[in-house]
């Protein structure tokens, strides 16, 4: 009997907490965002849908270029993780967990402060695009900080961590010995890595693009510090509603689209990779 | 909505019940669980209202004040000397940063009559403070308590439009919205709106995001009074910003004043004191021909505060022109008390070098004390009510979104 019971015992305390603080916000959020009202005459519950249709008539654009600067954030962390993440797992020999930790360390520092900190690095006359415009190389009014390349760049640092964890931990557990019979059967270094390394490393990616696709197309903080009136996102569209404006159902409609997109875009995602490699991320 | 909900209780208890309640039950729940009800209408208080609640009200000896960045000497010298004379022991904290923010930590616990845990805070004219006003955030204040504001407030900061016969508020300092400029990059001299619609500082234009700030200068632009404003006035202020929109290189909350600084922007809409004391050197500051504004920062009680009579007794203490000197010889602001004049040059009498120098600019200064001529040029915000003000933000906030 208590032996049945354990599992239901191990699960309660996480399941309480989720249910508090995911379930039931959640729910109060999906009522507002049927309201119909204002801050001084008070919100109505009236299964106001106009709140949705509304929404993405007026910010569709923003939703749009959310999930664009999240697959761009997304693959630029891909494309820079993954090297490094195999470099580490394969040739780092003895010193893996210190070049881990390494690659770790900026990170250390709060998110908001690093943010700022590109700010003064990419400033129009700050130590790099100052020096190079003071020698000649860049046009006097380049600048970098309000573009979107700026703000992917944030992007893409800030959440860098989160995609090379998982892909080093996929990695890192394959055995060297397939790699040995993939020689012994006469496969080149590229098709060793395409046939073996690669999908078994796949796991990992697909762990890693879903924890950072979903935080990168939901941030206002880079588009806010690093961004220029062009690069709004659906983040910085929300928190205006919600403290600007204090149109709590309009917010709750937007930021549950936004989960709705993503849900959609996370979901087409496993279908193209496969049903097995995502459980089998999902039970790493 | 703080209360639990029966039918979640039981859907909590019954797999059947949960089941459903996971279904369309969550939204028949969630409609019963989560109507908002208003609040509005409490800005009108009869003087018996005013009686009653500070009846029985005793001082704590204690006093926790929230207000803007920059807004107190790093030493407090100010509160040290308060402390001294009153012997109510202030703890102080700069944790506004913008009126919008700050309504929305505060606006849940004062909806639910909980402590924010301050006693006294600082509110800009505009439409946080005119929501305060209306949901009964504030206490209406006792002016049988306030006999320095009496007596020493400048004129035009008795009997606010946004605030009639000061019922909840007392102005803390004021500033001007116009134009800063980095010299280094922008020879010829700035004078008017119009030039931050020059196509030749495409990229290096920075305006504010806020809504009203925006709008105003939108109105300017159009030649109209932001005070006096009619809906087709901000169709076609907004029209304006909108071809402005292309030159522009951010839309800014607060940190304007570094980018002006660095020159990461050349042209800003910029607030006087940020100017005055926080840009560098080569930074002008100009009250535009089309006119500026004028906001007042204002102080007040929130309506669960613990120690309001000690709070009371501050904001008349800082109504003593001695008193209020030592704040504004550091704000930089306009000072809502004219007598600090007077004790601002006994200290620049007392004092030497760049210190004299300093406080003598600050007493010339026509963005500390502003001559009539230049009083004359500014405009106020305009007054909102509910259903203008979604009107109002609809027409302006999509501009900063580049919607």
């Amino acid at each position: 009997m208590r032996r049945r019971l354990t599992p239901y015992l191990l699960i309660l305390p996480g399941g309480l907490w989720l249910t508090v603080f995911f379930a039931v916000p959640i729910i109060m959020m999906l009522s507002f965002s049927l309201m119909e009202g204002n801050l001084i005459d008070g919100f109505a519950f009236t299964f106001h849908w106009q709140n949705y249709t509304e929404g993405l008539s007026t910010y569709g654009d923003k939703f749009a270029r959310s999930l664009w600067y999240g697959l761009l954030a997304t693959a630029a962390c891909i494309a820079l993780a993954y090297p490094a993440a195999y470099w580490i797992a394969f040739k780092a020999g003895r010193n893996k967990s210190t070049y881990l930790f390494l690659m770790l360390l900026p990170f250390f520092v709060s998110f908001i402060l690093r943010t700022v900190s590109w700010k003064f690095v990419l400033a129009d006359n700050g130590i790099v695009l100052g020096t190079l415009k003071d020698w000649g190389l860049l046009a006097q009014d380049f600048h970098v900080l309000g573009t979107t390349f700026a703000v992917i760049c944030g992007l893409t640092y800030n959440f860098l961590p989160f995609m090379v964890l998982p892909i080093y931990v996929a990695l890192e557990k394959i055995d060297h010995r397939l790699l040995e019979a993939a020689q012994d059967l006469y496969a080149s270094r590229v098709q060793t890595f395409l046939r073996v390394v690669l999908p078994l490393s796949l796991p990992g990616v697909f762990a890693g693009v879903v924890m950072t696709f979903i935080p990168i197309s939901a941030d206002y903080v880079n588009a806010d510090v690093l961004g220029g009136s062009g690069n709004v996102m659906i983040g910085n569209v929300i928190y205006l509603e919600y403290f600007n404006n204090s149109d709590y159902p309009m917010a709750s409609a937007l930021s549950f689209t936004l989960m709705g997109a993503l849900l959609v875009g996370i979901f087409l995602y496993a279908r193209l990779l496969g049903t097995k490699d995502v459980l089998e991320a999902a039970g790493r | 909505m703080n209360e639990i909900n029966p039918l979640l209780r039981r859907g909590l208890t019954h797999r059947r019940d949960f089941l459903r309640l996971m279904g369309i039950g969550a939204v028949g729940m969630a409609a019963a669980a989560c109507g908002v009800e208003g609040q509005g209408g409490k800005q009108n208080v009869t003087r018996s209202e005013v009686e009653k609640y500070w009846a029985g009200k005793t001082r704590t000896g204690k006093l926790n004040w929230a207000n803007w960045v920059g807004y107190m000497e790093d030493d407090r010298a100010t509160l040290k000397a308060f402390t001294k004379a009153t012997g109510i022991e202030v703890t102080y904290k700069e944790v506004i940063n913008e009126n919008a923010e700050w309504f929305g930590k505060i606006d849940a616990p004062l909806r639910a009559k909980q402590s924010i845990g301050f006693d006294l805070m600082v509110m800009s004219n505009g439409i946080q403070l005119e929501q305060c006003r209306q949901l009964g955030y504030l206490v209406p204040l006792d002016h049988a308590k306030l006999p320095n504001f009496a007596a020493n407030a400048g004129a035009s900061f008795k009997n606010p439009s946004y605030d009639p016969d000061n019922t909840f508020t007392i102005p803390y300092t004021s500033g001007i919205t116009g134009i800063a400029y980095n010299t280094k990059y922008v020879k010829e001299p700035i004078t008017k709106w119009a030039d931050l619609l020059d196509p030749k500082y495409e990229g290096k234009i920075g305006m504010m995001g806020d809504s009203q700030e925006l709008g105003n200068v939108g109105m300017f632009l159009t030649g109209v009074d932001p005070e006096k404003s009619t809906p087709d006035d901000w169709a076609k202020a907004a029209a304006k910003l909108r071809e402005q929109r292309p030159l522009v290189r951010k839309y800014y909350t607060q940190d304007y004043i570094e980018a002006v600084t660095k020159g990461d922007v050349w042209i800003t809409m910029a607030w006087s004191g940020d100017a005055y004391s926080l840009a560098g050197p080569e930074v002008k500051f100009v009250i535009p021909e089309e006119g500026g504004t004028i906001w007042t920062d204002n102080l007040c009680i929130p309506s669960t505060a613990e120690s309001p009579v000690d709070a009371l007794e501050l904001m008349n203490w800082l109504y003593d022109p001695r008193a209020n000197a030592t704040l504004t010889e550091y704000i930089n602001y306009i000072t809502p008390v004219p007598g600090t004049k007077e004790f601002i040059r006994q200290d620049a009498d007392a004092a030497s070098g760049e210190d004299k120098e300093t406080l003598e600019a600050l007493i010339e200064s026509p963005l500390v004390y502003p001559t009539d001529a230049d009083l004359a040029k500014l405009r106020r915000y305009r007054t909102l009510t509910q259903a203008e003000k979604e009107q109002y933000q609809s027409v302006f906030t999509p501009i900063p979104q580049g919607s």
